[in-house]
C-alpha cells in the first residue's frame, strides 16, 4: 500500500515525458539508395547499420544454414584479400565490422574513423559485394558453426526454445535454428553459399541508418560506393508462416539441477493496429525481466522460484508469437508452472488496474528516449524501426501514442493477447510433477 | 555457442583497449564525509547514469560466509526505514529508468540510467539505502532462494562455469579470490539476515563509497546535489581493507572436469598476473596489448594463426586480461579444439606457439596495427558514457587515483614491443598457471548421463 501511494506521488512529480530529440534526416544517394541519417559531428567516427530484409528465411529448402554460413564468411576473404589480409587491412584502419543474421534480416554494423572513412568503406564494400568463399575459409567457419550446434544440443534453454518454435512453425525456417542441423550444415556447398549471397544481399531490400560525423551528401556518395555493386534484386521473400501451436505441456528429459521452461502462444503482428498497446501491456506482464513485472513479482520476488522470468512479443515479419522463459529448481517446477498459468489467466480476464497502466506509461515514455543515447545505439534503433516498417518521425509521435492508451483499450488487448487455454509449455529438465500432455486443471 | 563465446571475448578485448578517460571533461570532488564524486559530462542526449560503488566485494567476506557481498546486493532492493520492499525499483521504473547492481570480488555497485532531470530522485533513493536499510526476515529467506536459483542457472547449469570455479579455487592458495563470487551453495544456503546486516554495517558508508554521475549534467550541479543528499550521512572511519595474500606461485596446477553436458570440450589456461598499481601502470598496459597480440582477431593473432589457420587444431582461440583489481589479476587463454583433436594435442600446440612467440618476438606490423586500434578505441569509447563511468568505478574501487585513470590511455599508447615481451616472459610461466580441461565423460564412464 505504502509502495503504491509513494509511487503515485513520484509519478506526479516526474511525469513530464522526456522528448527524444533525435532529428532524423532522410537521405537518398545519387544512385537511389535511401538512408536515415543523424549528423553528430562531436566524435570523429560514424556508426553505420545496414539491414537486408529476408535473413535466414531465404535458406532454400534443402540448404538450411546457408545464409548464416554465408554471413559468417563475408569477412573471411574478399576481393583481392584472403582472410588474413582482410583482417590485417581492417585492423590497420581500426575499423570495426559486425555481420549478423536472424530469421528476418541480415544486418551489418560498422564503425569507422572519419580520418580513414574512404578506405574503410572500400574494405567493407569488398566484404559485401565480393566475398571469396575460399575453400579453406568455408571449412574453418563450418567447423565453428558445427561446434555451436553441438553446444546448443546440450543447453536446456536452447533446446526448450527450439522445441517451442518447431511446434509453432513446423518446417518453416522460423521453426528451426538458422545454423542448420549437423547434417544440413555438412551438406552445404560453395554453390549454396554463392546462391545465398545473391539471394540475401540485394539493393531491393536494403535499409540504412548512419549516425555520426558525416553529412547527407557525404553519406549518399558513401552508400553508392558501398552498395552500388550489389545486384538490384534478390530472392523473393517467402509468404506468411502458419502458426499452428497446439496448447499443452511437453517435457523433454535432461539431467541437471534445474528445469528450463519456455512457453508461448500465438502472438500479434507488428503491423496490427493493437501492436503498441500489446507491447505496453506486455511490459506490465514480463518484458525484459524487470523487477515489478507481474511474472517477476509472482515467481521471483514473492516465491523465490527463479532468478529471472520474461515474456516478449515475437513479431516476426511473417508470423507472430508471444514467448517467455525461466529456469527453476526441478523440485519446484510444478509450482512455478502453475503460478505462470495463473498469472496468464489473471491478466487475460481481469486486465490491468488503472494504477498499473499509469505506472507503465511513465515507465514506457521515460525508457524510450534512453534508447537514443550514443551514436551506435541510435543507429541500431533507427535500423530496427525501418525493419519494423515505422516512419522516421515515429520517434516524435511514439510517446504520445503510449500516453493515449486507455484502460479499456489495454484490457481489450490483454484479453485478446493472453489466452490461458492456448498456452504451450516446454520443459527441459527433470521437473517433479510436470508431465507431457494437455494443460491440467489449475489447483 | 562456441562462436558466440569467441565473439564475446573479442568484444571484451576491444573494450579493454579503451582507457576511457576520453577527451571530454571529467571532474572529481570529495565531500567532508569522505564520499568521492566523479562527474563525466556528455551532453549529446538528455540522459544520466547514476552509480554508487562501494569498496567491498566478495573477497572481503570472512571464511564460511561466501556469497554474502552478493546476497547483500540483492537485499539492498528490499526496503529501508521509509521505503517498502521493491519500492526502489518501482520508483525508478515509474520514472522510465532502468536500475541494476553488480558484485565482483573487489567492488559492489548500484546503477540507474534515467532521464537527466530525474537525477535528484536517484540520489534521494540511493542515499537512503546507504544508511537506512531494513531486512525483514521473510524477504531475506525468499531472496536467498532467488540467489540459489541464480547460482543453479549461471553456474551449476553450465559446465564451463563450474570449471572456471574449480580453476579459481586451484589458482588462489590463500586469497579469497579463490572463492566464487556468488558463493558456494552450502554457504549461501546458511546465510542469515543477521549476517547481511553485519556486513552492511561494516562496509556501507560514505567514506567507503564512490559516486559516479555521467551524462547530461554539469559538475557544479552534481556536486551541489551530492552534498544535499549524501553529505548528511556520517563518515564511519572504516578500517582499511585487509586481505590474506597468496605466497609466490611455485607449481603449475591442473583441473579436469568431466560432465555429461559437455558437447564441445575446451582448454583454458590461466596465469596469475599483476594489475595496475597507483603510479605504476606500465606492466599492466603491456599485458593488455599482449592479450590483443595473442588472442585478438583469429586471422591475425599469434594463437589464431598458429592453432586455427596454420595448425588447424582449433576452431577458436582467445586471450584476455583484466588490468584492474585490488590484489592481482588473471591472464586467461582459451582454446576450442577442432573436431577430432584431443584437448592434450591442442594444449601441446598452444605451448609450442607460446614458446615460439617468447623466442621469436612481435611482428612489427602487427604491433603497429594494434597501436592504431588502441588510439581508435579511445574515440569509440567516447560514444558509450556508461562504459566510461564503469571504468572509473572499477579503477577507483581498486585503489587507483584520478591521475591513474586519466593517465591510463597514455600508458596504453606508451607500450613498446620490448615491454610486451618482458611482461610476457614474466607472466607466461607455467609455475604461475592453472590449466583446465573441460571434457565429456570418457567412454564407459557415462556418469549422470547414463541415468
Amino acid at each position: 500500500m505504502t509502495r503504491i501511494v509513494l509511487g503515485l506521488v513520484a509519478a506526479l512529480l516526474f511525469a513530464l515525458p522526456l522528448r527524444a530529440g533525435v532529428a532524423v534526416e532522410e537521405v537518398t544517394s545519387p544512385g537511389g539508395i535511401r538512408a536515415w541519417l543523424v549528423a553528430e559531428p562531436e566524435i570523429p567516427f560514424v556508426a553505420l547499420e545496414i539491414g537486408f530484409r529476408g535473413g535466414s528465411s531465404l535458406d532454400p529448402g534443402g540448404a538450411r544454414g546457408a545464409v548464416r554460413l554465408m554471413v559468417g564468411l563475408l569477412e573471411e576473404g574478399a576481393g583481392e584479400r584472403d582472410a588474413r589480409a582482410f583482417a590485417e587491412a581492417r585492423e590497420a584502419l581500426a575499423a570495426e565490422f559486425g555481420f549478423d543474421v536472424d530469421a528476418d534480416s541480415v544486418t551489418v554494423s560498422a564503425r569507422f574513423l572519419t580520418e580513414n572513412r574512404d578506405e574503410a568503406t572500400a574494405l567493407l564494400r569488398d566484404a559485401l559485394t565480393a566475398p571469396r568463399f575460399d575453400a579453406e575459409a568455408i571449412e574453418r567457419v563450418r567447423g565453428q558453426v558445427a561446434a555451436s550446434i553441438r553446444a546448443d544440443s546440450q543447453d536446456p534453454g536452447t533446446l526448450a526454445y527450439w522445441a517451442l518454435l518447431a511446434a509453432a512453425f513446423g518446417s518453416d525456417p522460423y521453426g528451426s535454428s538458422d545454423t542448420g542441423s549437423a547434417e544440413s550444415l555438412a551438406a552445404l556447398t560453395r554453390d549454396d553459399l554463392v546462391a545465398a549471397h545473391g539471394a540475401a544481399l540485394a539493393r531491393d531490400r536494403v535499409h540504412v541508418a548512419a549516425v555520426g560525423d558525416i553529412t547527407g551528401p557525404e553519406l549518399g556518395r558513401l552508400l553508392d560506393d558501398l552498395l552500388g555493386g550489389l545486384p538490384a534484386t534478390g530472392a523473393p521473400l517467402p509468404g506468411p508462416a502458419a502458426v499452428a501451436l497446439a496448447p499443452g505441456i511437453t517435457v523433454q528429459p535432461f539431467a541437471g539441477p534445474q528445469s528450463a521452461v519456455v512457453f508461448g502462444q500465438p502472438g500479434i503482428d507488428k503491423d496490427d493496429p493493437d501492436f503498441l498497446v500489446a507491447f505496453v501491456v506486455n511490459e506490465v506482464m514480463g518484458q525484459g525481466a524487470r523487477f515489478g513485472t507481474r511474472l517477476m513479482a509472482a515467481l521471483r520476488e514473492e516465491r523465490g522460484l527463479t532468478y529471472g522470468v520474461d515474456t516478449s512479443l515475437y513479431a516476426f515479419d511473417r508470423g507472430a508469437l508471444i514467448v517467455g522463459g525461466f529456469q527453476t529448481a526441478n523440485g519446484r517446477a510444478a509450482e512455478a508452472v502453475a503460478v505462470l498459468r495463473t498469472e496468464w489467466a489473471r491478466i487475460a480476464t481481469a486486465g490491468l488496474t488503472a494504477e498499473e497502466l499509469a505506472a507503465i506509461k511513465t515507465y514506457a515514455t521515460g525508457e524510450y528516449p534512453l534508447r537514443f543515447d550514443g551514436n551506435g545505439r541510435i543507429a541500431a534503433n533507427l535500423l530496427a524501426m525501418q525493419l519494423d516498417g515505422r516512419p522516421a518521425d515515429y520517434i516524435l509521435h511514439r510517446n504520445g501514442l503510449v500516453e493515449a492508451i486507455t484502460l479499456e483499450e489495454a484490457n481489450r488487448v490483454a484479453a485478446r493477447l493472453y489466452d490461458p487455454a492456448a498456452l504451450r509449455i516446454v520443459v527441459v529438465g527433470e521437473p517433479a510433477g510436470v508431465v507431457t500432455g494437455p494443460l491440467p486443471p489449475l489447483p | 555457442m562456441a562462436m558466440a563465446m569467441i565473439r564475446a571475448l573479442a568484444l571484451v578485448a576491444a573494450a579493454l583497449l579503451a582507457g576511457g578517460a576520453g577527451a571530454e571533461p571529467v571532474t572529481t570532488f570529495r565531500l567532508d564525509n569522505g564520499l568521492e564524486g566523479v562527474v563525466i559530462e556528455d551532453h549529446r542526449a538528455p540522459v544520466v547514469v547514476h552509480m554508487v560503488w562501494y569498496r567491498v566485494g566478495s573477497a572481503d567476506e570472512t571464511a564460511g560466509r561466501s556469497g554474502l557481498a552478493h546476497f547483500l546486493e540483492h537485499l539492498m532492493f528490499k526496503g529501508t526505514a521509509t521505503r517498502a520492499p521493491g519500492e526502489f525499483s518501482a520508483l525508478v521504473d515509474a520514472n522510465g529508468g532502468s536500475d541494476n547492481a553488480f558484485t565482483s570480488w573487489d567492488y559492489t555497485g548500484y546503477i540507474q540510467r534515467i532521464a537527466a532531470d530525474r537525477l535528484e530522485l536517484m540520489m534521494t533513493l540511493e542515499a537512503d539505502r546507504m544508511t537506512n536499510l531494513r531486512l525483514p526476515e521473510a524477504e531475506v529467506l525468499t531472496e536467498r532462494d532467488v540467489v540459489l536459483e541464480e547460482r543453479a542457472q549461471n553456474t551449476e547449469s553450465r559446465p564451463g562455469a563450474l570449471m572456471a570455479e574449480q580453476m579459481r579455487a586451484a589458482m588462489f592458495l590463500n586469497h579469497r579470490y579463490g572463492v566464487p563470487n556468488i558463493g558456494w551453495r552450502h554457504e549461501i544456503a546458511a546465510l542469515t539476515a543477521a549476517d547481511a546486516e553485519a556486513f552492511y554495517r561494516a562496509h556501507y558508508a560514505p567514506d567507503n563509497a564512490i559516486l559516479i554521475v555521467a551524462g547530461d549534467v554539469t559538475a557544479a550541479a552534481v556536486e551541489a546535489l551530492a552534498r544535499r543528499h549524501y553529505g548528511g550521512i556520517a563518515a564511519r572511519d572504516l578500517p582499511p581493507r585487509e586481505r590474506a595474500q597468496d605466497p609466490p606461485p611455485i607449481a603449475e596446477r591442473r583441473v579436469i572436469l568431466r560432465d555429461p553436458r559437455v558437447a564441445q570440450p575446451y582448454l583454458s589456461r590461466w596465469y596469475l598476473a599483476p594489475v595496475r598499481r597507483p603510479g605504476e601502470q606500465a606492466e599492466a598496459a603491456a599485458l593488455v596489448v599482449l592479450a590483443e597480440i595473442l588472442g585478438g582477431t583469429g586471422a591475425t593473432s599469434v594463437l589464431g594463426r598458429a592453432l586455427e589457420f596454420d595448425g588447424k587444431v582449433a576452431i577458436g582461440t582467445s586471450a584476455s586480461y583484466d588490468a584492474t583489481g585490488v590484489d592481482s589479476g588473471l591472464f586467461a587463454i582459451g582454446v576450442i579444439p577442432a573436431a577430432g583433436v584431443e584437448v592434450a594435442a591442442a594444449e601441446a600446440a598452444l605451448d609450442a606457439a607460446l614458446d615460439r612467440f617468447l623466442t621469436g618476438g612481435i611482428d612489427p606490423e602487427h604491433f603497429a596495427r594494434i597501436r592504431m586500434q588502441v588510439r581508435a578505441a579511445e574515440v569509440f569509447a567516447r560514444d558509450n558514457v556508461q562504459g566510461r563511468a564503469r571504468r572509473w568505478g572499477e579503477a577507483l574501487t581498486a585503489g587507483l587515483s584520478v591521475a591513474d585513470v586519466e593517465g591510463w590511455p597514455a600508458a596504453l599508447q606508451a607500450v613498446t614491443p620490448e615491454a610486451v615481451m618482458a611482461a610476457a616472459r614474466t607472466v607466461l610461466d607455467r609455475r604461475r598457471s592453472v590449466t583446465g580441461w573441460l571434457l565429456a565423460p570418457a567412454a564407459g564412464q557415462a556418469g549422470e548421463a547414463g541415468k
